[in-house]
C-alpha cells in the first residue's frame, strides 16, 4: 500500500461519491435534465423554419421584369412585403426599428440592365441578428430570382441565357457578419451545457464537505489529495459522458445536424474538455466555503463564457481585447474543435491547436486544484 | 514513551491567540480528561495534535511522530472524533463503516464486527442523517476505532447523549484502555472528568491545571465550608461580596462556601452564621468548585 496513491482508497472515495449522487436527486435530476431541456428548446427553434416575415420592398419602376422578381419572391412564402416604399432611409428606419426583418432593393435601372444582359442586381438587406430566421429565407432566393427571370424574359425570348447567368443577388447581412447558422448553435450547446453542469457539480461536491464539516472527518483519515480529487471527479466523467451521447444522439436524429468528422476525434476531443472542466470545478471550490457560493463563482465564470467564448457572438466579430479575454475559456478552443470536427470534418492536424491548448487547461487545473486542495483546516 | 508530547503550542487565527504555549503529555494507557470553557481552545488544540492544523509556534509528537511533517502517519494511527458529527448523513450506517474502513485498508469482516457490535442489523440501512444523537454518536466511536488506533482523540464525545449511553460509552472506553489504548477525551461533565486518570484545564488558551483529580484539587489549595439551615437562602446574600468568599453555591438544602484564603474566609462564615443562625462546617472542596474558580478569574473566552 503506498503512502500517496492507493486503488482502494480511490475505489472507496469513487463509490461513496457515487452513492451520495445518486441520493441528491435534485442534482441529478439536473444533470440529466438540463441538456434534454435545453435540446427540446433549441430544437424547437431549429425545426421553426420561420415563414412570413415582414418585409419592405424599394423600388421606383414597376415594369414587368420588376414585378415578375417582387412575386416570385413573395412565392417562396418566406418573405412578406408590408411596406413598398420609395427611399432607402425609409426603408432603413423600418428594419432598424425592427418592423421588417428584410429590405428587397430593386434598382430603378434594373429593367434596362436585364434588357441590356448588363448585370442586372438585387439587394437583399437582411436583418442577421437573430440568424435562424435570415438564413432560410436568404438561402432560397439566387435561385428564385434567377428563374424568376428567366421566366419573365421567355415572352422576349431574347438573350435570355447570358443576362440571367449574370443576374446578381448581393445579401447584405447586416448586424451579424459571420450569419451563424443554426447548425453552429447545437455543437456549440454540447459545450455550454457540460460546461455548466460539469462545473458546477464537481465544485459542489468538494464544498459539499466543508460545508457539512465532514471535510474535518475526511482530513484526519489518510485519504491522500490526489486521491480525494481523483474519486471526486470521475463519477462526473461518466455524468459527462451520458450528457454526451444524449446531446449527440439527439443532434444527429432528432434535429439532424450533419456530423462530417471524426467521430473518435470528437470523443477524444470531448474527454479531455470535460476533464479540464471538472478539474476546473474542483478548483472552484477550494476558496468557497459554501455550496451557494461555489453556485456563484460558477456562474460569475460562466455568463461572460457564453459571449466572449463565440457561443453566441461570432468571435472574430468581437474587439481584439475581447477575443485575447476569450482565449482563457476551454470553451473557446472547444467550441473550434466541435464545430470543425462536426460541421466542416477537420482531422488531428486540423484541430492540433485548440486541442493542445485544452490539454495545457487540464494541466494548469491539475496543478492549481492539487495546490489549493486544503491539508489541514487552516 | 508518551503516547502525546507536545509543548509551548501556539495557535493564531488573525491576531487571536486560541492557544497559547500550550505543553502537555499523556502516557500510553492512560484516559486524559481535557477541560476548559467553551471557546477555551480545546477543539484547536486536538486539531493540532493529529495534524488537521498546523501549530504557529511550538513542537510534539504524538505516537513518536512528528506533528508538523509526519501527519500522515499520525491519521493512519489515531482516531479521531470531531465533536459536530462529521459522518455523511446521505449514507447509510453501512455504508459510511464501509467508507472508513476501505480508506484505512481494512479487512470487509471489520465492518461486518463492527455492525454487530453497534447491535440490531436493522439499523445499518438506516440513514446516518435520521440517527438519535446517541446513534450518531455509537456510529462515531464505531467508525474511528474500526482501524484499531493506538490513540483516541475524541472531542465531547458525550454532548447530548443521555445518562445511560453515557455509562455504556465510558465502560467501553476504560475497557479498550486497560488494553492498552490511549485516550484523550474533551468534556464539560465534571463525573466524566472524574473518571480519567487525569485531567488537563485549559483557559483562554492557556493551559491551567494538569494532573490527577486529587492532585488538580489539592494544587487550587482552596478553602471550602459547608453550611445547612432554614435561612441559608438569606446567608447566601450576606456572603456575596464579603472578603475571602470567592463562590457561593447552594446544593440542595445546603450552601457550599469557597475561597482561595481560608482565614478570611472562616472568618466571613462565621460572622454570617452568626447572624443567621445557621450551621456550618469545613468540608472537601469538589473538581466543579475548582474550575468555577478557574472560570472567575480567566476573562472572557466566548469572544
Ligand atoms: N478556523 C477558525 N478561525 C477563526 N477562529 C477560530 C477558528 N476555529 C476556532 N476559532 C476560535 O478559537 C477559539 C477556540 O475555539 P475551540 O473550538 O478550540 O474551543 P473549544 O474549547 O473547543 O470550545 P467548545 O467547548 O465550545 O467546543 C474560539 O474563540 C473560536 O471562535
Ligand atoms: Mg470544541
Amino acid at each position: 500500500m503506498s503512502a500517496m496513491f492507493s486503488f482502494r482508497r480511490l475505489m472507496a472515495i469513487i463509490s461513496k461519491e457515487s452513492i451520495q449522487m445518486r441520493r441528491d436527486r435534485i442534482t441529478f435530476a439536473m444533470v440529466l435534465g438540463v441538456p434534454l431541456i435545453q435540446l427540446v428548446l433549441f430544437g424547437f427553434a431549429i425545426n421553426n423554419d420561420p415563414k412570413g416575415l415582414p418585409a419592405a420592398l424599394v423600388t421606383t419602376s414597376q415594369d414587368h421584369y420588376t414585378r415578375a422578381m417582387v412575386s416570385a419572391i413573395e412565392n417562396t412564402g418566406y418573405y412578406r412585403f408590408d411596406h413598398v416604399v420609395a427611399s432607402a432611409a425609409v426603408a432603413e428606419r423600418l428594419i432598424q426599428s425592427g418592423a421588417v426583418s428584410f429590405v428587397v432593393t430593386v434598382p430603378s435601372d434594373f429593367a434596362r440592365r436585364v434588357q441590356r444582359g448588363d448585370h442586372p442586381q438585387i439587394l437583399i438587406e437582411a436583418d442577421a441578428t437573430d440568424p435562424s430566421v435570415a438564413s432560410g429565407a436568404i438561402s432560397t432566393l439566387g435561385t428564385v430570382a434567377a428563374q424568376a427571370l428567366l421566366r419573365g424574359q421567355s415572352a422576349e425570348a431574347l438573350a435570355a441565357e447570358q443576362s440571367t447567368a449574370a443576374l446578381e443577388v448581393v445579401v447584405h447581412r447586416l448586424y451579424n457578419p459571420e450569419g451563424i447558422t443554426q447548425y453552429n448553435i447545437v455543437p456549440g450547446l454540447l459545450g455550454v451545457i457540460l460546461q455548466l453542469t460539469m462545473v458546477m457539480m464537481t465544485s459542489m461536491a468538494l464544498t459539499r464537505e466543508t460545508e457539512r464539516g465532514t471535510m474535518e472527518n475526511l482530513l484526519a483519515m489518510p485519504a491522500s489529495p490526489l486521491e480525494i480529487m481523483l474519486g471526486k471527479v470521475l463519477p462526473f466523467l461518466v455524468i459527462g459522458g451520458v450528457q454526451v451521447v444524449a446531446v449527440l444522439t439527439a443532434a444527429k436524429f432528432l434535429l439532424n445536424v450533419p456530423f462530417v468528422g471524426s467521430l473518435t476525434l470528437l470523443l477524444v476531443s470531448i474527454f479531455i474538455f470535460v476533464l479540464a472542466l471538472v478539474l476546473l470545478g474542483y478548483a472552484f471550490s477550494t476558496p468557497a466555503r459554501t455550496q451557494i457560493q461555489a453556485m456563484q463563482l460558477t456562474f460569475f465564470f460562466f455568463l461572460p463564457s457564453l459571449l466572449l467564448t463565440g457561443f453566441m457572438f461570432p468571435y472574430r466579430g468581437m474587439p481584439d481585447w475581447a477575443q485575447v479575454l476569450g482565449e482563457i475559456f476551454p470553451l473557446t478552443h472547444f467550441l473550434r474543435i466541435i464545430r470543425a470536427v462536426m460541421l466542416k470534418g477537420a482531422d488531428l492536424q486540423g484541430v492540433a491547436t485548440p486541442l493542445a491548448a485544452l490539454m495545457i487547461f487540464v494541466a494548469v487545473f491539475t496543478l492549481l486544484a492539487l495546490m489549493r486542495f486544503p491539508r489541514t483546516l487552516d | 514513551m508518551n503516547a502525546i508530547e507536545v509543548s509551548g503550542l501556539v495557535k493564531r487565527f488573525g491576531d487571536k491567540t486560541v492557544v497559547d504555549h500550550v505543553s502537555m503529555s499523556v502516557a500510553e494507557g492512560e484516559i486524559s480528561g481535557f477541560l476548559g470553557p467553551n471557546g477555551s481552545g480545546k477543539t484547536t488544540t486536538i486539531r493540532v495534535m493529529c495534524g488537521l492544523l498546523t501549530p504557529d509556534e511550538g513542537e510534539g509528537r504524538v505516537l513518536d511522530h512528528d506533528i508538523r511533517s509526519e501527519g500522515l502517519r499520525i491519521k493512519r494511527e489515531v482516531g479521531y472524533m470531531t465533536q459536530k458529527f462529521s459522518f455523511y448523513e446521505d449514507l447509510s450506517i453501512e455504508e459510511n463503516l464501509t467508507f472508513v474502513a476501505r480508506l484505512y485498508d481494512l479487512d470487509p469482516v471489520s465492518v461486518r464486527d463492527t455492525l454487530e457490535d453497534l447491535g440490531p442489523t436493522s439499523r445499518r440501512k438506516q440513514l446516518a442523517g435520521t440517527l438519535s444523537g446517541g446513534w450518531k454518536q455509537r456510529l462515531a466511536l464505531a467508525a474511528c476505532i474500526m482501524h484499531r488506533p493506538k490513540l483516541l482523540l475524541l472531542d465531547e464525545p458525550t454532548a447530548g447523549v443521555d445518562p445511560k449511553a453515557r455509562r455504556e460509552f465510558w465502560d467501553e472506553i476504560h475497557m479498550r484502555a486497560s488494553a492498552g489504548l490511549t485516550v484523550l477525551v474533551s468534556t464539560h461533565y465534571m463525573d466524566e472528568a472524574e473518571r480519567c486518570h487525569r485531567i488537563h484545564y485549559i483557559s483562554y488558551g492557556k493551559l491551567l491545571a494538569s494532573g490527577s483529580v486529587a492532585e488538580v484539587i489539592r494544587d487550587a489549595a482552596l478553602t471550602t465550608f459547608v453550611m445547612e439551615g432554614d435561612d441559608i437562602t438569606r446567608a447566601a446574600k450576606l456572603l456575596q461580596g464579603r472578603n475571602g468568599v470567592d463562590q457561593v453555591a447552594p446544593f440542595g438544602l445546603t450552601l457550599h462556601v469557597v475561597g482561595r484564603d481560608g482565614v478570611a474566609l472562616e472568618a466571613a462564615v462565621a460572622d454570617v452564621a452568626a447572624e443567621t443562625g445557621v450551621a456550618y462546617k469545613q468540608g472537601s472542596t469538589s473538581l466543579e468548585d475548582v474550575f468555577i474558580q478557574f472560570m472567575g478569574q480567566s476573562t472572557d473566552n466566548m469572544a
